[in-house]
């Protein structure tokens, strides 16, 4: 199966699978065999090496600000009437150009069965834009749940060090399963049913024109995501998330991994929030020199933050000497 | 971890995901229920869809919430269900009174949930259709008066006709809804452009004809002579069939509790008001 397919699938809910050694670069092969002989030495070498090393946060730090920068934008083009980014991150106008969710403008043509030319523009216009963006860095990159959802995931991660609470994860088949329905609702009911319980669109609105009953709702999830099941909405829930993940399988601009510096220590899988992402990483997973993640991949850079060893970095396909 | 633990564990997660898909997307029907019991009635803006299309067609985003001049335009919360983003006008705290004279609302929908044209293969409900296009009083001697609307928003109903001023035959001085009233419209005699606080527009009036003279549009609103039960003549404001259900009349009505408010959705009947 190629590469595309396979992780096409992983993002809907299959899990990666150990290649065959047939299927490994010889390249690859010759690399790992380097990397571990004699018992090793040259792995801990380098780990002893890179100990004062912490990790650093330039990627976070630039996702926060953009992130902050993007949805203050929608706020001040509203109370300050500047006009940039006029409505909602469900749809909007920049600078007068119309811009629509993918999803919302999804469950909005199946509810309606009906489609007007700004509707269409508004949509192709945004497509275009996260295609070239690297698709789910919407969600790293812009959707303010997913900050609410990365500040409790500190909160659920340190009551899980004392182990006050445990992580019940869910089957990542889920998501799909959601969207399938999601889809199917529209179409048979004619709502938008979705939108109901999207904390997408109810934080970006609350944000913008103030808060509402509707925020309990979102905080009853970030409760769940505490002390039950980390990031559940964003794993196991949203099709926003999975929309955005198959524009981004076209994306040019992704995280890629070398696998020649990797130290195979794992940190990256930790912080990530779609580890399968990172499957590739694992000592004997990969299979060619260097591999770009999959569409699962928020784009979101903790990984990139981590890797000590430089194995880890964004990608612009065709930009990059 | 052995093979049977590796099973039941498999087992556990299929359970749980499954109470996850059922309890999440049992969740997202609930926002049927407000839908059904449509005990709210929400007043939509100027070129909404019929209800069912409207919650259908709006994406949410309050595009047209933006552009309104008189921040008439409110978005429904989660207990509206499917209506939750979707716009409505909260008439008695501020109706809309046409202060952008081209319909802003309209323009700014992305989707057509608000629309000049309807879609062909939608049917204009009984009563829901304008006779002919509504005059913007306030346009009267502009070459091009008359609103570009083809479908009423509401009606207006004399709720309350024992109370109503002009019925009791009363006059009316000051301010209309108190002090403290933060409704705005817009005043031909002030300025055309800038709407101002409701408030800052005392009134006189020998009878109280607020309803009449503060619609903002022609033909929809007069005052008609009656018998009152004891013999005496009286006026009392009769709703006409321009009315498009903008609820200014319902805003300005001095009375504690209004005499006269916009019903959403209703249709016109002939005689019936």
């Amino acid at each position: 199966m190629n590469r595309f397919l396979r992780d096409f699938r992983i993002m809907l809910g299959f899990s990666p699978e150990k290649p065959a050694a047939s299927e490994i670069a010889p390249e690859v092969a010759r690399i790992m065999t380097l990397k571990y002989q004699d018992n090793g030495r040259h792995i801990q070498e380098k780990l002893r090496g890179s100990e004062s090393r912490p990790p650093g946060h330039k990627w976070r730090n630039r996702r926060w600000a953009v992130l902050l920068a993007v949805n203050l934008l929608f706020v001040l083009s509203f109370w300050l009437d500047i006009q940039i980014l006029e409505g909602a991150l469900t749809g909007s106008r920049f600078v007068g150009f119309h811009m629509i969710d993918l999803n919302a403008a999804l469950q909005v043509m199946l509810a309606h069965k009906h489609i007007i030319v700004n509707l269409v523009i508004g949509t192709i216009t945004v497509f275009v834009l996260w295609a070239l963006l690297g698709g789910r860095s919407f969600c790293s990159w812009v959707c303010p749940y997913h900050l609410a959802a990365e500040l409790v995931e500190k909160l659920h991660l340190a009551l899980a060090k004392r182990k006050w609470v445990t992580d019940h994860a869910f089957h990542r088949g889920t998501r799909t399963v959601f969207w399938a329905l999601f889809v199917l609702l529209a179409f048979v009911t004619g709502y938008t049913v979705f939108e109901t319980i999207s904390p997408t669109g109810i934080l970006s609105r609350a944000l913008i024109y103030g808060p509402g009953l509707a925020l309990a709702w979102v905080f009853l999830l970030l409760l769940f995501e505490v002390f039950w099941s980390r990031r559940a909405w964003c794993r196991y829930v949203c099709p926003i998330g999975l929309t955005y993940g198959v524009v981004g399988s076209i994306s040019p601009l992704t995280v890629r991994f070398k696998v020649e510096p990797c130290l195979h220590e794992g940190d990256c899988r930790k912080v990530c929030l779609v580890p399968h992402v990172l499957d590739v990483t694992v000592r004997g997973r990969a299979t060619a020199p260097a591999t770009s993640l999959g569409p699962d991949c928020t784009r979101c850079g903790l990984c990139v933050d981590v890797c000590h060893s430089g194995a880890l970095f964004f990608e612009f396909k065709g930009l990059d000497g | 971890m052995s093979a049977n633990d590796k099973k039941r564990q498999s087992r556990r997660k299929f359970i749980q995901s499954t109470a996850l898909v059922a309890g999440l997307v049992a969740f997202a029907l609930t926002g049927i229920v407000p839908v059904m019991r449509d005990d709210k009635r929400r007043l939509r803006p100027p070129g909404a869809l019929d209800e069912a299309d409207f919650l259908a067609s709006c994406i949410k985003c309050g595009q047209c919430l933006q552009v309104c001049p008189v921040n008439a335009i409110e978005l429904g919360d989660i207990d509206d269900g499917f209506g939750i983003g979707v716009p409505y006008v909260a008439a008695r705290a501020q109706a809309c009174d046409f202060s952008c004279d081209a319909v802003q609302c309209i323009l700014a929908c992305p989707t057509g949930a608000l629309t000049y044209n309807k879609p062909p293969f939608l049917p204009v409900r009984a009563g829901a259709g304008l006779a002919k296009p509504p005059l913007l009083k306030i346009k009267a001697q502009d070459p091009e008066p008359t609103l570009n609307l083809k479908e009423r928003m509401g009606l207006a109903r004399l709720v309350h006709p024992e109370a109503c001023l002009a019925v009791r035959g009363k006059g009316f001085k000051g301010q209309t809804r108190g002090p403290a009233f933060a409704g705005k419209m817009r005043y031909l005699d002030v300025d055309r452009w800038k709407p101002i606080p409701v408030r800052e527009h005392p009134y006189e009036r020998a009878l109280c004809d607020l309803c009449v003279t503060e619609c903002p549009i022609g033909d929809a609103i007069a005052l008609e002579a009656f018998a009152a039960p004891d013999g005496t003549q009286r006026l009392r404001p009769v709703v006409r069939e321009q009315c498009v259900g903008c609820g200014v009349c319902e805003m300005v009505c001095p009375l504690e509790e209004a005499a006269i408010v916009v019903e959403a959705r209703a249709p016109w009947q002939e005689g019936g008001v």
